[in-house]
Order: structure tokens, then C-alpha cells, then sequence
């Protein structure tokens, strides 16, 4: 069943008359006739309807600064913050220099009540103190939760004193998590504080070879971005700084030299991108290495940036080869797949990336949407200047950011830009909206109310989101993947994680578990018999 | 793996280094979870709900349904009141359960928002309820949490109604799993006797597949149940740190006495629980009982061998980890080393309860261990470094210091991320005293299995 104006009318009746105001902003029914459909995003979220979302620490300390593997984490709170944000998201790594991966590392103040009444700078300048003793790491990170900025600590103050002492890259965030409506907040401080303090900190002045790269925007879930940089190797691209899986902070503080920023998550990252443009001259790709199609033209995208006949030339047979190699791999999986729908929600870009996956093994997503996303997100950058700034996003501090004197470097002249500007997506994105198919919807910051009812209504036949309501569908005997963390699989991206892809998915339609979900006396009666006729000898 | 812990100990005051606790409020949801049509409610910013969600749909591999007050910078200004009716007006006409129960965050209590005014002066549906418990992150532990919101129910709830108390038991079972709390639940039965159980989160965190998706499964306890533990004749607090404080305010306030017993892990503890129900409700223990007791001890004395001298280290949660002592040393194990994260006295009360009790235990049985409240898992890494130990048990986190230090593993307690059966099978009572020589043996004979030579490899063991 597809969802129309009223249905939606009739689920979103069920609310009280406020929240539904509210939400209906937050939904549109895909129609690609009209000239503009905006979607309301990254605004509070009302008190007590079960959102997904998340907070400006988690997005902080857990998204972006956690995944990077040679600074140890310090958390400035009580101790759950620092806890739930431990191993729990699957960023893998690998140290470059023998122990200084600190990932399995949890450092957290444990403020106890006596730091909330009388602050808790001198804990946290010990802990500072603890952790250069005992793990002598290449910098530090403090970043506060809630408590921290109701009471006044000046973690900024303390990192600077401690800067000193120690002569480290020591650096804090004010990541509480009350800032903000949802995790962005937390990315966008952490995407200031690594431009303002580590990117550009290393004495790099020319890329160590020729097509240079970052790529912005990859946690190296599962692995995602080894199985992306095996392919970019081969290319010839040298990957200077992945921000932020399996990141270090030796690369990063070098990232200024690169010669293009890759941007894969865009709401995560597209502040550093920007910034990065605008401070060093170089410009920024929306790639997206989810998806067989996706990947080959984010491959032929880059070629085309740099231009080079012989890397475009190389770029179609390594295409071609890996193409050669996936495409009978996925056969058996497409033939278990064809013909599905699945709905598609998770945080910032998976919500539009994993559909084009999703598309190519047969399953097409009826509903998608974004936890924490903005409205550019939805409809593209171009609706950056109309976006108005509200008391929450007014909280979280824009950096001024100037060309660098010595290094600014316009990358490519003003007429390679715009010549390129309409082949590629530089500097731009346009947003998941525009890549939907008619009639299906797009729900921003979709709650557990919502989730039922979409999927009693459309009845996709795979779920895919995340831990918290994973298992929802599953009691309903609906399949749900977890896109944040791929289930503990992966990885997904490029070419061959598809096929990971492609195998989980089928798995979990294939699996012969759900077939036991009812119990044979439920479909048969306790008592089986035929009712014989009474024998005329019995009657009287 | 962990390459950067030191041999060394360096002196530590600035925090915690990998811990061995979390915070108040995932104790208050998870005790909350524990009554039925009831919807936990987190007063704080939306991160506090999402990791604790996620963080007991991992542990339990089910659905774990809280609302938040979803706080922004203005609310942490101005107060969350308006954000805590708008959830409780929310809550009622979205996802009508029968209770809300609200906890608190570290941002809640730093701001100082005084819940029972904000819920008295919110419109509550008639035949509703709203319940909180102050739940402060920077005090005590995710133990502290549960044991808050199990106070929580006794204060809003329980009533002294009859003259007389019932033939009833109230069993406060702490912060254990479903299974647990079922087998707690069997042998009480087994022993004749009437109870109520609070919190119970049987029968919602390990609810069937059945093709449906309900918010509020069958389990829980029941608000008339609730109310009705004030007219009980005794309450049987399982574990000191989660359960107590709720038994005795419920002494204090319907006159029920309280008894307080360790978490029934073990022979001995196992005995200790049945005779305070056989003494107090003057029941003999059935055959059934004595007869799984029988089967336990057979297996112990059978396999003595596996288990006698090795040197085990032991962290978790305080009053799991406390039956779990008593248990490995009647196995004649050595526990050299137990470790919890919460600290080892009440809130504004005595501190070094837990260290005592243990050490107590150790020196009863001759044996020379370190025994500490309010650690943490660096610390307990670095003792093992320092002076290994043939076993390690404890929640999923040890995992990575038993590779580090390549030890047989055993995961008990709170979380088990990367296992599955936990949620159902218990390690409580005779039952789960079996299923836990199991886990150890296991453990301990696949280790021999695989450092033994050919010539040593045996068929039998």
C-alpha cells in the first residue's frame, strides 16, 4: 500500500494537535513535479515522542574526534558519557607507530558530586597530567558533558595551561550535550576545533605526491574505508588524512597539502570541507563510495578533477576489472532480493547513500529520512543561504575563516571550476531529495510512533536503522539491518564490500529462523474427528 | 592489544581509565522496565536516553522503549520543567502506558530541577501515574540508579492497607537478568510461598517472538502489586547495593521487615536464601530443591579437580561479583583479585563495605588477594600483568585484557555485548550454580585443550 496526503493525514491524526503541526513539516511525500519540497530539519525535537536521536557529545567525542587513533579521548563528566562512547561504534584502526592506537581506551574524570559543587578543572588538569605519564600520546582531547558547562569548568583554559606544560597538542571541546538539537551540533565543534587547532599544524608545504587526497567524512566502519583506499591506491591517489576512521592526528595536522578533500558523510564533515576551501584554496567532492554506480562515479569524478588522461584511462580499466570480479558474485544475491522494498533511515548520510546500494540487488526504498540531518542534506546546498538560524544553531560558534597567507593555493583556476562545477559535484551536494522516486517519503527525525505506523502502512520487507529500534520490526518478523554499524559485518563500501552487502541482506531474508515464528498448534485444532452420522438403529 | 598499560602503577586521582561501572540513570530504565505498561523516561538531554536505549538493546537484544526530555541550551538555562510536561502530556496521549517513570540526568540534578513539583503540577490522565527517582551520574553507579528507581516505587506506591500482613514475600531481586529473576521466581514458588517481585523485568527484556511488535510485553510487576508490597510479612532484599536501600525504606514506611541476603550465587548463598524463606514462612524445602542441590554438589565434588588452587581475578557489578567470590571459593579456586566500579559504601553513608566483605571471605579461606571498590579495569589489567591469573570473569569489556594477557574468559554480568544467552539462562540458584561450572569448566579444559601437546592431548579429562 502506498502512503497519500491522507493517510499520512490519518497517522499523523493520533497526535496531540501541537506535535502534529510539528511533525507533518518534518514529512513530505516525494513529488518530483513540484519546483521545491521543503522539509523542516535540525530543530528541537518535542519532549517525550521517542526520537533516535542523539546528543552534541555523542556527535563530538563519539563521532568525530573518537576515531582517531593516536590522541587519547579524555571525557570531562561523570562517567556514562565516556563509557557508552567506548568501543561501541565499530571505527576500526590500525597503529602506525607500535602502540599508540588508544582506541580501546576509556578516560573519563568520573566527576563525583564534590567536582559539580567546587568544579572540576584540577581533576581534569591531573587526568591531563595521567594520561602524558602513562600513555606519553601524540595530543590529547578533552571533551565536556553536560555538567561541565552548567558549572563553569573552563576546559579551555585548563588544555591551554596544559599546553604549556606539556608542550602537546592538547585541545578541548565544549561538546556538551545539551547544545544543539541532535549530534550535528557535536560535529560542527569538532570540525572547528580540528581546522582551528590541528589541521595545518604540520610543516607540510607541498603534497608528498602526486594526487594528493583527504577524505573527510569516514569512519572506517567495519572497515569501509580500507576496502575504499585499496582502490585509491591502486589509482595512484595517495590519501594524506582520513577524518576521522582510522585517523591519526599526524596525518590530520598535515591535511593542509592536499590537493582535493573527498567528502563522504556530508553532515558530518561539510564544515571542515568548506573551511578547508576557504583557508587553503582547496576545493572539496561529494563522493560516495556506497554502492557499485556510486563508487564508479565518485572514481571517474576524481579522475576528472585532476584531469589526467592516464589516470581517467586507468580509472575505467580498474572499474571494469573490479566490476568483472563483483558482478557474478552478486548474482545469486540479486535473485534472493529482487522485487523488495526496505525503508532507509539512519543518521546523516547513509539515509541517502545506502538506497542507491539497495537498488542495485532489487530492492527499492519506499521511505527514507535522517536522524540528525539539515535541510540542505534533504534538498541540497543550494538552500544553505534560506536556511534561517534559530536560538540552537545560533549556540554552536561559526568560525571566520581567512585564506591562509602562506598557504592559500587555489588548486584550479576560476574557469576550471566552472567548468567542472557542471560535470561534477565540486563543492556541492545536492542533496538526497532529488535522487527519490515519486510517492515515497521522506521523514526526517522519524520516531518509534512513526515507525510502526509507516511500516504497518507501506510494509517494506526489510528495515534498516539502527540498535535502538532494530529490533522493533523484528518481533513484527520484519528483517532490520543496522546501517550505523552493519550488524557487527562489513565492510560496505566500494566494490567489494556490495557484495557484503548484498550477502547480509540476502541472509537475512534467506534464514530459515523466521519460519518457526508460529508454533503448529496455533493452525491446528486439539481435537481432529469426523462427526459420523447417528446409525438409524441408535434412534428410538 | 592494550600495549599501552604499564607494568608499573603510577598514582591515579584524576579519574577513571577504562571502567568498571556506569551511570545512575541505566539502572533507573532498566529497574523501570521492570514494571508492567510502564515507560521509563529520561530527564536530560537526548544523548543520556540514547545510550542507554542502545546500550540494553545490545545487552538484551530486544526493544528498550524510554522517552526523553529531549533539552536543549534554553531548558538547561531556564529549568526543564516545560520540558517535562510537555513528555508527560507526550508520553500519555502518544504511547499510553500505564506509568511513567521518570529518572534523572547529571544536567537534571546540576540544574537543580525539582521533579515532584513539575509532576504535581502537570495534568496526569486520570487512572495514570507518574513515578521519579533522582538519579545523579556523578554519585555512585548504574547500581546506585536501580537501586533509586526501586526506592522509587516503594516511596510513590507501596501501602500499608491491612491490619494484619500477608503470607507474602516481597523479593527485590537487583540488578539481574530476566533469567535470574525467573529462577528466583521458581524456587520461591517451589518453596510454597506467595511473592512479589520488584522490579521484574521477566517477561519484557526476554519477551517471545511472536509476529508482533507490543510496547509493553506481558512481564513486569503490576502497580496493584506494587502498592500491595506494603501489607507483606517480609521483604528479602537480593544483593546490598541494588536492593537494600528499597527493602528498608519499605520497612521503615509499611512496617515489612527487610531482610538483606547476597545474590543467590552458589551453594551458599543458593542455602542462605531458601532457609530465610523455610524460617520465615515456616516451609520445609521441597524435594525438588534438594534434590537440584544434590545434582550441584555432585558436579562440584566430581570435577573438583578442574577448578581447585587456580587463581581467578573477578570484576563487575558489587553483589554479583560477591556471590561469584563466595561461589569460586567453594570450588576452592583462589579469587585473587575482585574489582568493582561502584563504590563500596552507601551514598552519605559507610564507605568500605564491599572491600570487608570480601577481604572476609579471602581470609576465611587463607587466601592473600586485592580486593577493591570503585576501580578500574586498568587497574585490575595491571595487577594481572603484575601477577597473572589462570581465569578472568567479568563483562563483556574483559575481553580485551584476556587477550592481552592471553586468559580463559568467562562473561558474567552486565553488559554482555558479543553473547547471547545470558538474558535467559540464569546464574542464580542451584540451576545457574550448574550453568556457571559449566561456563568455568568449559573455559578452563578448551584452554588445556589447546595448550596441550599431542603426546598430552586427552580424550578424557
Amino acid at each position: 500500500m502506498a502512503v497519500d496526503e491522507k493517510v499520512l493525514e490519518e497517522i499523523l491524526n493520533s497526535y496531540p494537535a501541537k506535535v502534529k503541526r510539528t511533525r507533518k513539516k518534518h514529512i513530505l511525500l516525494r513529488d518530483s513535479s513540484l519546483d521545491r519540497q521543503e522539509i523542516e530539519a535540525n530543530t528541537r525535537t518535542i519532549p517525550g515522542i521517542m526520537t533516535n536521536r542523539g546528543c552534541a557529545f555523542a556527535g563530538c567525542k563519539g563521532v568525530v574526534l573518537g576515531p582517531i587513533k593516536d590522541m587519547v579521548h579524555i571525557v570531562h563528566g561523570p562517567i556514562g558519557c565516556a563509557y557508552y562512547s567506548w568501543l561501541t561504534r565499530r571505527n576500526k584502526a590500525i597503529p602506525e607507530e607500535p602502540g599508540k592506537n588508544y582506541l580501546t581506551y576509556c578516560v573519563s574524570t568520573d566527576m563525583q558530586e564534590s567536582d559539580i559543587v567546587f568544579g572540576g578543572e584540577k581533576k581534569l588538569a591531573r587526568m591531563i597530567d595521567e594520561v602524558v605519564e602513562i600513555f606519553k600520546p601524540n595530543a590529547i582531547t578533552i571533551s565536556a558533558t553536560c555538567p561541565v558547562g552548567l558549572i563553569g569548568d573552563d576546559i579551555q583554559a585548563v588544555a591551554r595551561a596544559a599546553r604549556q606544560k606539556h608542550g602537546l597538542s592538547i585541545t578541548a571541546y565544549n561538546c556538551e550535550g545539551y547544545k544543539g538539537v541532535s549530534q550535528s551540533a557535536g560535529h560542527h565543534i569538532a570540525n572547528n576545533g580540528l581546522l582551528e587547532w590541528i589541521v595545518g599544524q604540520g610543516d607540510w608545504e607541498e603534497p608528498p605526491g602526486k594526487y594528493t587526497i583527504n577524505m573527510l567524512g569516514e569512519y572506517n566502519i567495519g572497515g569501509d574505508s580500507w576496502e575504499v583506499e585499496r582502490v585509491l591506491k591502486e589509482l595512484g591517489y595517495h590519501v594524506q588524512a582520513t577524518l576521522t576512521g582510522n585517523g591519526s592526528y599526524e596525518d590530520i595536522k598535515n591535511a593542509h597539502v592536499a590537493e582535493l578533500n573527498l567528502v563522504q558523510c556530508h553532515r558530518s564533515i561539510n564544515y571542515i570541507a568548506d573551511m578547508l576551501e576557504k583557508k587553503y584554496g582547496t576545493p572539496w567532492l561529494k563522493v560516495n563510495f556506497i554502492g557499485i554506480r556510486a563508487t564508479c562515479e565518485s572514481l571517474r569524478n576524481m579522475a576528472l578533477y585532476f584531469g589526467d588522461e592516464d589516470l581517467i584511462r586507468r580509472t575505467e580499466e580498474v572499474i571494469a576489472r573490479e566490476l568483472a570480479e563483483i558482478e557474478p558474485q552478486l548474482e545469486p544475491y540479486r535473485k534472493i532480493c529482487a522485487g523488495k522494498t526496505t525503508f532507509c533511515f539512519v543518521g546523516g548520510s547513509r539515509g541517502h547513500h545506502y538506497q542507491g546500494l539497495y537498488e542495485e540487488i532489487g530492492i527499492q526504498t519506499t521511505l527514507a529520512g535522517y536522524e540528525f540531518a539539515h535541510r540542505d542534506d534533504y534538498e541540497g546546498r543550494e538552500v544553505i543561504p534560506d536556511i534561517k538560524p534559530d536560538a540552537d544553531s545560533k549556540n554552536i560558534p561559526e568560525l571566520h575563516v581567512v585564506p591562509d597567507e602562506r598557504r592559500y593555493r587555489p588548486k584550479l583556476s576560476r574557469e576550471r571550476t566552472e567548468e567542472l562545477k557542471d560535470k561534477i559535484p565540486l563543492s556541492n551536494y545536492q542533496g538526497m531529495n532529488i535522487t527519490m522516486k515519486d510517492g515515497s517519503l521522506i521523514v526526517d527525525d522519524m520516531n518509534h510512533y512513526e515507525t510502526e505506523e509507516f511500516i504497518r502502512t507501506l510494509k517494506p520487507d526489510i528495515f534498516s536503522s539502527g540498535i535502538k529500534d532494530k529490533y522493533v520490526p523484528h518481533k513484527m518478523g520484519l528483517p532490520s539491518k543496522q546501517l550505523h554499524n552493519y550488524d557487527y559485518s562489513g565492510p560496505y563500501a566500494g566494490f567489494r564490500g556490495a557484495v557484503n552487502f548484498a550477502r547480509d541482506i540476502s541472509m537475512s531474508f534467506a534464514t530459515p529462523t523466521w519460519n518457526f515464528i508460529d508454533p503448529p498448534w496455533k493452525s491446528r485444532p486439539l481435537l481432529e474427528g469426523t462427526i459420523e452420522k447417528p446409525s438409524q438403529e441408535g434412534e428410538a | 592489544m592494550l600495549d599501552s598499560t604499564p607494568k608499573e602503577f603510577i598514582e591515579r586521582s584524576g579519574g577513571v581509565i577504562n571502567p568498571a561501572k556506569t551511570c545512575q540513570p541505566i539502572g533507573a530504565m532498566y529497574a523501570a522496565l521492570g514494571i508492567h505498561n510502564c515507560l521509563p523516561h529520561s530527564h536530560g538531554s537526548q544523548g543520556c536516553c540514547s545510550y542507554h536505549r542502545m546500550h540494553l538493546a545490545r545487552h538484551f537484544r530486544e526493544p528498550a522503549m524510554a522517552t526523553t526530555s529531549s533539552f536543549t541550551e534554553g531548558a538547561s538555562v531556564f529549568g526543564g520543567g516545560a520540558n517535562l510536561k510537555t513528555a508527560i502530556k507526550n508520553v500519555f496521549a502518544i504511547y499510553n502506558p500505564d506509568v511513567m517513570a521518570v529518572h534523572t540526568t547529571c544536567l537534571s540534578e546540576t540544574i537543580g530541577d525539582d521533579i515532584s513539583t513539575i509532576i504535581k503540577g502537570t495534568e496526569v490522565p486520570e487512572g495514570k501515574l507518574v513515578i521519579h527517582a533522582n538519579t545523579p551520574s556523578y554519585q555512585g553507579s548504574h547500581i546506585t540508579g536501580f537501586s533509586n528507581m526501586t526506592k522509587g516505587m516503594v516511596s510513590y506506591l507501596a501501602e500499608a492497607t491491612l491490619a494484619a500482613k500477608k503470607e507474602q514475600v516481597n523479593i527485590i531481586p537487583g540488578f539481574v537478568n530476566p533469567g535470574d529473576m525467573r529462577e528466583i521466581k521458581r524456587l520461591t514458588n517451589l518453596m510454597g510461598i506467595n511473592l512479589i517481585m520488584f522490579p521484574d523485568t521477566s517477561g519484557v527484556l526476554d519477551s517471545p517472538m511472536t509476529g508482533r511488535f507490543v510496547m509493553y510485553p506481558k512481564g513486569g510487576v503490576k502497580v496493584e502489586e506494587l502498592r500491595d508490597t506494603g501489607n507483606s510479612k517480609l521483604t528479602v532484599a537480593l544483593g546490598t547495593y541494588a536492593s537494600s536501600d528499597a527493602a528498608n525504606l519499605l520497612e521503615r514506611k509499611c512496617k515489612v521487615p527487610a531482610v538483606t541476603l547476597k545474590t543467590p550465587i552458589g551453594v551458599k548463598a543458593t542455602d542462605e536464601f531458601l532457609m530465610a524463606l523455610r524460617q520465615s514462612f515456616i516451609k520445609e524445602v521441597p524435594y525438588q530443591l534438594e534434590e537440584e542441590r544434590g545434582q550441584l554438589v555432585d558436579i562440584m565434588v566430581d570435577t573438583h579437580y578442574h577448578f581447585h588452587g587456580k587463581r581467578v581475578a573477578i570484576f563487575g557489578d558489587p553483589d554479583i561479583i560477591t556471590g561469584l567470590t563466595e561461589f569460586v571459593l567453594s570450588l576452592g579456586m583462589k579469587p585473587v583479585y575482585v574489582l568493582t566500579g561502584t563504590p563500596g559504601g552507601t551514598v552519605g553513608g559507610p564507605q568500605g563495605i564491599f572491600e570487608k566483605e570480601i577481604a572476609s571471605m579471602l581470609d576465611e579461606a587463607g587466601i592473600e588477594g586485592k580486593v577493591k571498590a570503585a576501580g578500574d579495569l586498568f587497574r585490575l589489567h595491571q595487577w594481572i600483568k603484575n601477577e597473572p591469573v589462570d581465569l578472568l570473569i567479568g563483562n563483556t569489556y574483559g575481553k580485551y585484557i584476556a587477550r592481552a594477557e592471553d586468559i580463559p574468559f568467562v562473561r558474567v554480568g552486565f553488559p554482555i555485548l558479543d553473547r547471547s544467552m545470558h538474558p535467559y539462562l540464569p546464574v542464580v540458584g542451584y540451576k545457574g550454580a550448574m550453568r556457571l561450572l559449566e561456563l568455568i569448566g568449559n573455559a578452563l579444559l578448551d584452554r588445556a585443550d589447546r595448550d596441550a601437546g599431542d603426546e598430552d592431548f586427552e580424550l578424557v579429562m
